[in-house]
């Protein structure tokens, strides 16, 4: 009896030890993952710096918004992620294609929302750009 | 010294046995505790979306795309829009996950509205229930996550997820899918899509904040989850979801 039970405890104990060897420290701790996992995912870089930080140095641009119908829409919605620009101020941001910017949102579709405003572009502006007439921040004529 | 095989034996097996134990408690003690000012147990993800305020644009899908620099072909987030006639089945389109936004609706005899969509998070997840290896998890702030470290590309969570969210990212090989932008929330930033979402028909919420205004959402408006009846306990809540959406 005493041989086998020997045996059996030798191979718990090698079965513990690698398991203890290869299992990470934490798994389990919250769940059966690798708690370790989180902070993996949360290292991933930020592209869009966030309305607040762009409302740091642009407050002119965020006051005209205010005024309109604009009032909600974030700054990179429009402008693109600007995290870099954000980090290091002597990155210029490309201003957006208007063209396609506005048309994008505002383009006539029956599967819009009835309350949104919405144009034919073709027959709205015979051609002009939309920043001819419409100020992009207070778009109201 | 004699040494016989048998003692030999007892012996490694003595410091077998006191290895087993010493790496055991350790694995009990040891673990270090997350130094962050973010506190897992006080947030509880989720999501809404007003279909009465979705205009179809696709800021959302290619936001998502930059901000978490998505494959090209594949999605973490796309927008499907609904045709809905009487007496048919409806048609629904999605070109290239409406990034582009959509081709003009010009038809008005039908019923017609735009649908986002993304990973519901559920609290109760078919995908994380069949992965084999802990790859994925509901982390304890009740967001859905792959460790891509661990993810053996199985894809078995790909084909369990009712909502067709996950794919498998082809270059890593490994599964991919939308993170509630876990990297921006949980450092007080909202998700991409939200953030440029320009008429806010998709808000992040978190449920264990007694001043979100999620809880005044639901008191007061009708909403559904995506298939409700597979049971998945979806946190993505849809305001005025029409009963063809699949």
């Amino acid at each position: 009896m005493i041989r086998p039970a020997l045996v059996l405890l030798a191979a718990v104990g090698v079965f513990l030890l690698v398991r203890a060897a290869v299992v990470p420290k934490d798994f389990g701790r919250y769940g059966h993952y690798r708690p370790a996992a989180l902070n993996l995912v949360r290292q991933h870089p930020v592209s869009y710096a966030g309305q607040v930080t762009c409302a740091m140095c642009h407050d002119e641009q965020v006051n005209a918004r205010k005024a309109g119908k604009h009032a909600h829409v974030a700054c990179e919605a429009c402008h693109g992620p600007q995290a870099a620009h954000a980090n290091d101020p002597s990155i210029v941001p490309k201003l957006p294609d208007v063209a396609d910017l506005c048309r994008r949102c505002h383009e006539k579709d029956a599967a819009k929302p009835g309350w949104f405003p919405q144009v034919v572009t073709a027959e709205h502006s015979g051609g002009a750009k939309c920043n001819d007439c419409h100020q992009p921040h207070n778009p109201h004529l | 010294m004699d040494i016989t095989r048998r003692g030999l034996f007892q012996i490694g097996g003595k410091l077998l046995v006191l290895a087993s134990v010493g790496a055991t408690l350790e694995q009990i003690v040891g673990a270090e505790a997350p130094s962050d000012a973010y506190k897992l147990a006080d947030h509880w993800w989720g999501m809404l979306i007003d279909i009465d305020k979705c205009i179809g644009c696709g800021n959302c899908v290619r936001g998502c795309s930059k901000e978490n620099q998505v494959p090209s072909g594949y999605f973490r987030t796309w927008v499907e829009r609904y045709q809905v006639e009487e007496g048919k089945q409806p048609v629904v389109e999605s070109p290239d996950g409406a990034m582009n936004g959509f081709a003009p609706l010009t038809r008005d005899d039908v019923k017609a509205f735009f649908v986002p969509k993304l990973c519901n998070h559920c609290a109760d997840s078919p995908c994380v229930q069949v992965c084999p290896v802990g790859a994925t998890f509901v982390s304890p702030d009740g967001v859905v996550l792959v460790d891509k470290e661990y993810c053996l590309g199985c894809r078995y969570c790909v084909q369990a997820c009712p909502y067709g969210c996950r794919y498998l990212h082809p270059e890593t090989k490994t599964v991919d899918k939308c993170t509630l932008c876990y990297h921006r929330i949980t450092q007080g930033l909202t998700t991409a899509c939200c953030e440029n979402c320009p008429t806010q028909a998709r808000q992040l919420v978190d449920f264990k904040n007694p001043q979100d205004p999620v809880h005044e959402f639901l008191r007061k408006n009708k909403v559904e989850v995506l298939k409700p009846y597979m049971a998945t306990q979806a946190k993505v809540y849809y305001k005025n979801l029409d009963g063809s959406v699949r």
